[in-house]
């Protein structure tokens, strides 16, 4: 029996029609537009000029902080403009625009197919290169990697696992990517390993991907682990990943450190491996277009910039006009109204969807039927949270562990009332917060 | 006879109980007695007793606490009552009393779903602070109203109410007593309390948009775009430019209303003001 974390879950139609289509390289775009925070953190800080000429992999926003991560241009071309740009949320963000010409690389980036399994470099040099490429958690949350990699100095972790879980419906990037690319996680994984100095390293895939466990098994060759689990979202939180494959239980409020696990994305792995191996920072990612929405779907990379519109062009545009179009999975996406929002590096997919599919069904009555409460897989009640941040009164919620919420949707997906819960618990969570932050200040 | 006396003794026993219980009463009750100022029932009576919160105070009575407990009343007004019941607390506590011009709330935002074209539809829960924490809003303006209503929710006193035509809420203010509930409840900060003015005679910029005017103009028809012509009209410098964006200061405008008459996007707006008189020429 394939393992699964403890508690709670549901398992959404999986509409993983792209999985069996092979990663395309996606063209260069016309204009890359990248914005200065793409990651949990500081901003980084633009460090180029208008007028100025760069190439691919060149620094052209600096690091702002430890929690940070630096931007490399993703194309060559000149600078056209450093200011605000529409991000997906439609709110104004810096970013750099670049005109594309031609697509000249930096020189010390090694550009070969051949992969370079030796790696002996010291634990610190391993994460100064990882820093040094900007890489981020790539399964959207985009946490700055280097600071992941290095623990606080009095936690220590004794296991790495690799996240190939890609629970989320619809993506398929990351099952395309373990698939095409076993070898480069394989290698990236052991790195990763090394500069934490873990004892076990396990790859985790969903059992709804057997090709991808097949291959990354092969690849593998009995140097990491690779363990099957059971399909259920959301297998792919970092704490129901952790749970599923130690057995170990994030306490709440805590981090996965705290039981001495350390949790990375396959397409992370990947970035981890080009950075150490081959010096090549973190300039495309791998996302997956597809829906009702759109003609065709399909897997891609696709450089950092390249706006969402010419990827829905290049699958054939929109059916009609009212669609949702969802940056990420139909679980935990963000729908944005901006068609010219450019791909970040936490984008894992374009959900176009249509009809009723894109619509929130009326919002009826709460029936008492606790399915959200079995179904979330943080034990929380979300019925009542929903109730105390509704009256005004969501500090009653705090004790009731509102901020353990992961905001994976589970109980939203299941009401047969169609409540807007976690849409209410996320107001709820910012409001704690902001009380926790004010007592903490005292 | 044994009825009788089964009445009787019933009768005397919750007597004795009554009697006893009183004694038990009035012991505690000088026991453990609360010393309070006898003005602080006087004060809180005086108030309007809405327990708005409007100023700042958990309800009526402990902002009566603070005012007899206050040397001389600086910072402390009751928004609902105003200068009159001000004026009657403070004579009453032998202090001067706090001068404070009329408010009234004041929506900041002329976006109406005509001058403001929708760009995408947001079919989520309808609150306003939930709208605001996902994204920028229905239109491309991101500093305008949402028009999910917390505002009209938060009044205590059904002076606001949205205008399904325009989308926007919209302030009575006969009713308004500038007590600020909605100015907290507006996550894009739309509503100001503002003086109430001469004969109830308002200008101001109804917009808070800081983006360049090129933007905020696209997004929307009344938006303010920072163009600096009211600046410069203005003979009180009553008005100041930041951030794209004009703001009047409602002590220094004499409401000459010569900004009105400049503004390119109709952002400024007056309220209160009698009909123009149409001229010969139409």
């Amino acid at each position: 029996m394939a393992k699964k974390f403890r508690k709670g879950g549901v398992h959404p139609p999986e509409n993983k029609s792209t999985r069996n289509l092979p990663c395309e390289t996606f063209p260069l775009p016309e204009v890359a537009v990248i914005p200065l925070s793409q990651h949990i953190g500081a901003p980084s800080v633009a460090c180029v000029e208008v007028g100025q000429t760069v190439v691919v992999g060149q620094l052209i926003g600096r690091s702002g902080g430890f929690v940070s991560a630096g931007v490399h241009s993703s194309v060559s071309g000149r600078v056209t403009a450093v200011g605000d740009v529409t991000d997906i949320r439609g709110m104004r963000t810096p970013a750099v625009m670049i005109e594309v010409e031609g697509d000249t690389w930096l020189d010390t980036v090694d550009r070969s197919e051949e992969i370079v399994h030796e790696c002996d470099l010291a634990p610190e040099e391993i994460v100064a290169r990882v820093a040094e490429a900007g890489v981020v958690g790539m399964g959207g949350a985009t946490f700055p990697t280097h600071v992941k990699l290095s623990p606080p100095p009095n936690t220590k972790a004794d296991t790495l696992i690799i996240n190939g879980a890609e629970c989320e419906p619809y993506i398929t990037c990351d099952h395309r990517l373990m698939v095409e690319r076993s070898r480069e996680i394989v290698v990236g994984a052991t790195i990763a390993s090394r500069a934490l100095g873990v004892e076990r390293t396990v790859i985790a895939v969903e059992a709804n991907k057997p090709d991808a466990i097949e291959a990354l098994r092969l690849a593998a060759a009995g140097r990491v682990e690779v363990a099957e689990l059971r399909t259920r979202y959301p297998q792919g939180g970092e704490k129901q990943l952790i749970e599923a494959v130690t057995g170990r239980r994030v306490p709440s409020g805590g981090l996965p450190i705290a039981v001495g696990a350390v949790v990375q994305n396959v397409g992370t792995a990947v970035a981890v491996y080009e950075a150490v191996q081959k010096r090549k920072p973190l300039i495309e990612r791998r996302l997956t277009v597809t829906g009702s929405g759109v003609a065709r779907g399909g897997n891609f990379a696709v450089r950092i910039g390249t706006p969402f519109e010419k990827l829905i062009d290049h699958c054939g545009g929109l059916r009609d006009d009212q669609i949702k179009i969802i940056s990420g999975g139909p679980m935990m996406g963000y729908a944005t109204g901006n068609m010219q929002s450019p791909v970040t590096k936490g984008t894992t997919g374009i959900l176009a969807l249509s009809g009723s599919e894109a619509r929130r069904r009326p919002e009826t009555s709460c029936i008492k039927c606790a399915k959200c409460v079995s179904v979330c897989p943080m034990g929380l009640e979300p019925y009542l949270l929903i109730k105390l941040v509704r009256l005004g009164r969501a500090a009653d919620a705090e004790p009731r562990a509102i901020l353990d919420c992961i905001e994976c949707g589970s109980c939203a997906y299941t009401c047969p009332a169609s409540l807007p819960l976690l849409d209410f618990i996320r107001t709820g969570k910012r409001t704690v917060a902001q009380l926790k932050r004010e007592r903490d200040a005292k | 006879m044994l009825l009788d006396s089964t009445l009787l003794y019933t009768v005397l026993i919750l007597c004795a109980v009554g009697v006893i219980a009183a004694a038990l009463l009035y012991v505690v009750a000088q026991r453990f007695r609360v010393e309070e100022d006898e003005r602080i029932d006087v004060v809180a009576a005086k108030l309007p007793g809405a327990n708005c919160g409007g100023c700042g105070s958990a309800g009526c009575r402990n902002f009566a606490e603070k005012l007899v407990a206050s040397e001389d009343l600086a910072g402390l007004f009751c928004p609902v009552g105003g200068a009159a019941t001000m004026k009657d607390v403070a004579d009453y506590l032998g202090r001067a009393p706090v001068e404070k011009a009329p408010q009234t709330a004041v929506v900041r935002c002329g976006g109406s779903c005509a001058k403001r074209p929708h760009t995408n539809l947001y079919d989520g829960a309808a609150s306003c602070a939930m709208s605001a924490m996902l994204y920028g809003g229905q239109t491309g303006c991101i500093f305008g109203c949402l028009g999910g209503g917390d505002c009209a929710a938060a009044c205590n006193f059904d002076a606001l109410s949205m205008n399904a035509l325009t989308g926007l809420p919209e302030v009575d203010q006969t009713r308004c007593t500038a007590c600020g509930a909605c100015a907290k409840a507006c996550p894009k900060l739309l509503i100001e309390l503002r003086n109430k003015g001469f004969r109830d005679r308002r200008v101001y910029v109804s917009c808070r948009n800081k983006d360049k005017g090129g933007v905020a103009r696209k997004s929307c028809a009344a938006a303010c775009i920072g163009c600096g012509k009211c600046v410069k009209a203005c003979a009180f410098e009553a008005i100041a430019l930041a951030d794209n964006l004009a703001y009047i200061d409602s002590n220094k405008c004499r409401l000459c209303r010569k900004c009105v008459a400049e503004c390119p996007t109709g952002a400024i707006v007056e309220t209160g003001f009698p009909a123009l008189k149409q001229t010969k020429d139409g």
